[in-house]
């Protein structure tokens, strides 16, 4: 250190932390990857979706914000397969580019098309809500590496909950036609909101190493009221879907998402660049 | 109530950006950025101007609201130092103890 206070200021002195959170020599148990699956996969599907803004959204400042929002993502998924891949002697990108849609567990929500603009943030602002209330309790898993992952994240994603407020205030008290999109938007993504909240066999057996999805339905649902209080907006009183993306059932969605993320890779089997 | 947008020559407000380095002292001006208000400029200047851990603070501030010198007075605004060498303080000795001069 400098002793002198108005001494030089060095701004490309860069020190790059590690990219994958709690990469270490801990090897999951085959319960552990499944559900280290689960969100890697939630993440993964988000982030290859939010890159398609990158040129497309409103204005450039925009692009770099979801890009931005999908890079953050993207680390979650790859620190979450690398570690679901060590139970069965995989690496991040054999489970990315090589499973098929059968062998995703990612939940429908994250499945759900771009659409507008509004039902991108619509769909932000489930996502960021779930994973943020997710995150913000496996901080405590009894497994250190998801609390590991868990605490790398959960900051990101508080700030992905921030944007998504924002542009819902925004497009919720803008104009006429703003409003008449995100109201239209919410209605399309609330089915998929349910989904998250449920329990299974695995999440039991796994106990305090994860968080019951049941756990977060109170939180979630309330954090989301609050803002469409703020909003002006009501809860959208729509049934539903009938979800499975924990057991490998999806949406007609994945297919399209999974054929643009893995063509280059399975067309060129072990190129890098 | 409008709709922006309808115009299709219609954007979002210029913004100035000022960012404060983790070690500097002032916020210094970065660029600039369109946003369609205060809030939303912040956090744009946060994704696009601090996503390299370029700072730990954000002024944003309206390009509008900045008033700059005309560039066609530039002789007579700053050519008038030269050879006013008194102006600086070049001809004294420095009292010992006395740093950063």
């Amino acid at each position: 250190m400098n002793e002198d206070p108005h001494g030089e200021v060095a701004v490309d002195e860069v020190e790059l932390s590690e990219e994958l959170a709690g990469a270490g020599t801990s090897v999951a148990s085959d319960d552990v990857a499944e559900y280290a699956l689960r969100l890697g996969d939630d993440a993964l599907i988000l982030a290859q979706q939010l890159g398609w803004w990158i040129s497309r959204a409103p204005e450039l400042e925009e692009d770099v914000a979801l890009g931005n929002i999908g890079l953050d993502l993207l680390g979650h998924a790859r620190s979450l397969l690398h570690y679901a891949g060590t139970a069965s002697g995989r690496t991040e990108d054999d489970l990315a580019y090589w499973r098929d849609e059968r062998e995703f567990r990612c939940a429908w929500l994250f499945e759900q098309p771009n659409g507008d603009f509004a039902h991108t943030i619509a769909r932000q602002l489930l996502t960021s809500i779930y994973l943020d209330a997710l995150y913000s309790r496996l901080v405590h898993s009894t497994d250190p590496t998801l609390a590991a992952i868990a605490a790398k994240a959960v900051k990101e994603v508080a700030y992905h909950v921030d944007h998504a407020e924002q542009w819902m205030l925004r497009l919720a008290h803008g104009t006429d036609e703003s409003r008449r999109r995100i109201t239209v938007a919410l209605a399309d993504v609330w089915p998929y909101l349910d989904e998250l909240f449920r329990d299974d066999a695995l999440t039991e057996r796994l106990g305090d190493a994860v968080v019951a999805p049941s756990a977060l339905r109170a939180p979630v649902t309330d954090a989301v009221a609050a803002i469409l209080a703020a909003c002006d907006l009501q809860a959208p009183a729509v049934p539903f879907a009938a979800g499975g993306g924990r057991e490998g059932r999806h949406s007609s969605y994945l297919g399209y998402h999974l054929a643009e993320l893995q063509v280059l890779a399975r067309q060129h089997p072990g190129a890098s660049w | 109530m409008t709709t922006p947008g309808a115009d299709e020559n219609e954007a979002w407000p210029l913004w100035e950006v000022f960012v404060r380095a983790n070690r500097g002292l002032s916020h210094v001006h970065v660029g600039s950025l369109h946003a369609p208000d205060a809030d939303l400029a912040i956090r744009n200047a946060r994704d696009v101007y601090t996503r390299r851990n370029e700072g730990v603070s954000i002024w944003v501030v309206p390009a509008e609201a900045i008033t700059t010198s005309d560039p066609d007075a530039r002789d007579a605004f700053f050519e008038s130092p030269a050879g006013k060498n008194y102006r600086h303080a070049r001809y004294y000795d420095k009292a010992e103890g006395v740093k950063h001069l």
